[in-house]
């Protein structure tokens, strides 16, 4: 693929957001996305290990192909990732105690996060160059964190209006995904597709 | 997870039905959502990917249970997730070896199976302790539960969508596709339709027990 940076970071943020079209990362967005204050912090911390995550996996591809160890890749990048989860937490409970208890464990758990190991995968999968996979990271982060940020002001909302006791819960919530992603399919037309 | 932490090793009918039934992965915790919503497209692909993780998903159970109390405390959690990367890896190779068809509708998400929060959840919360039997034989129900979950998910998704079943058509040519059910969105209002059905069901359960 030989796509232009904006062009790559316009379809990852909108037509092909992580979330509400690729669904990866839905953990996190269904578990954090009751408040809005916690929410954009989370997407903002996602965004950073996604960063991180992308470059390491980005250098580490080229390692493993000069040495032919494909077979080891996926676990390399878990690897990978998950130390930069660590280096977020540690920096995060230093600087900012109250985020890190709201958070919680959802913080450790962005290494289970399909977002960020997709990040890794998809760009490999594609044939990425550096700056490619600089901007298909940040673009997949901005759109979690849009996503993120959209739903909790949509549940936020929702808190203060009456909805029958059957539907609440993981159900309203998907529901709710369910209209959001139909909004997003609105870009398609944006950047030519996947 | 609300299991109870109990020493007994004894391998009860509860044992395996627990994934299926009462713990179903995708219908009661809602956990590995990614998977879930992202290859039941068809029921087709819904069952190879459910195999996949149940394959994963017993084996590393096995290995977790192996060896529990050989890994120390702090590093578990990467001892577990190295188990699993590696069991993936030798999935993804497999099923590129069987069928390049399947390999190329599932994509990444064999290999995303390592992020799927079922199987960590599993190795942490009850092989990593119990014995290796009992490990398994939960750990096959949970994988049945969660193939049923993406059969029921994409099996409705194809006959809404497609008006077809495992590619066989359903209604014949007069039959108008629901496109949406097989896009993004329709992945979403289906779970949340199934959801909504499960919630009922419970509630009349609950409603019953009270009268």
């Amino acid at each position: 693929m030989n796509d232009s940076l904006s062009l790559i970071f316009i379809s990852t943020l909108l037509t092909n957001n992580f979330v509400l079209a690729m669904f990866l990362g839905l953990c996190p967005f269904l578990g954090v996305s009751g408040r809005l204050n916690t929410a954009f912090p989370m997407g903002v911390a996602t965004t950073f290990v996604m960063l991180v995550a992308s470059l390491c996996a980005y250098g580490l591809n080229l390692l493993l192909t000069y040495f032919n160890l494909d077979f080891l890749r996926l676990i390399s990048y878990i690897v990978v990732i998950a130390s930069s989860v660590q280096l977020v937490e540690m920096v995060m409970k230093k600087y900012s105690p109250a985020l890190f208890r709201a958070l919680g464990i959802y913080l450790p758990l962005i290494t289970t996060n399909c977002a960020v190991l997709g990040v890794a995968l998809f760009q490999t999968a594609r044939d990425y160059n550096f700056t490619q996979s600089l901007a298909f990271s940040l673009g997949g982060g901005a759109g979690f964190t849009l996503a993120l940020v959209l739903m909790a002001s949509l549940r936020e909302r929702l808190q203060l209006s009456n909805v029958p006791t059957l539907v609440q819960g993981t159900a309203l919530s998907l529901i709710l995904a369910g209209l959001l992603s139909l909004t997003f399919m609105g870009f398609a037309g944006l950047g030519g597709g996947g | 997870m609300s299991l109870p932490n109990q020493a007994n090793d004894a391998i009860t009918f509860d044992t395996f039905m627990e994934g299926i039934w009462r713990q179903n992965p995708v219908f009661v915790m809602v956990l590995g959502m990614c998977p879930t919503l992202a290859v039941t497209v068809s029921a087709e692909n819904a069952m190879s990917m459910g195999i996949a993780t149940t394959f994963v998903l017993v084996s590393s159970c096995l290995l977790v249970s192996l060896i529990r109390n050989l890994v120390p405390k702090e590093v578990r959690i990467a001892t577990y997730i190295v188990i699993i990367a590696t069991f993936v890896t030798l999935v993804d190779y497999l099923i590129q070896a069987v069928s390049l068809k399947l390999y190329e509708a599932l994509g990444a998400f064999i290999q995303l199976i390592v992020v799927n929060c079922i199987i960590l959840g599993r190795a942490e919360a009850h092989a990593s302790k119990n014995p290796p039997l009992k490990a398994v034989v939960n750990a096959l129900g949970m994988g049945i539960g969660f193939t049923i979950g993406l059969f029921a998910l994409g099996g409705t998704r194809e006959i809404l969508g497609a008006g077809k079943l495992f590619g066989m058509s359903l209604f014949g040519d007069q039959f108008q596709p629901w496109v949406v059910m097989v896009l993004p969105p329709g992945g979403f209002f289906v779970l949340g339709g199934w959801l909504l059905l499960f919630s009922l069901l419970r509630g009349r359960k609950e409603a019953r027990a009270e009268a």
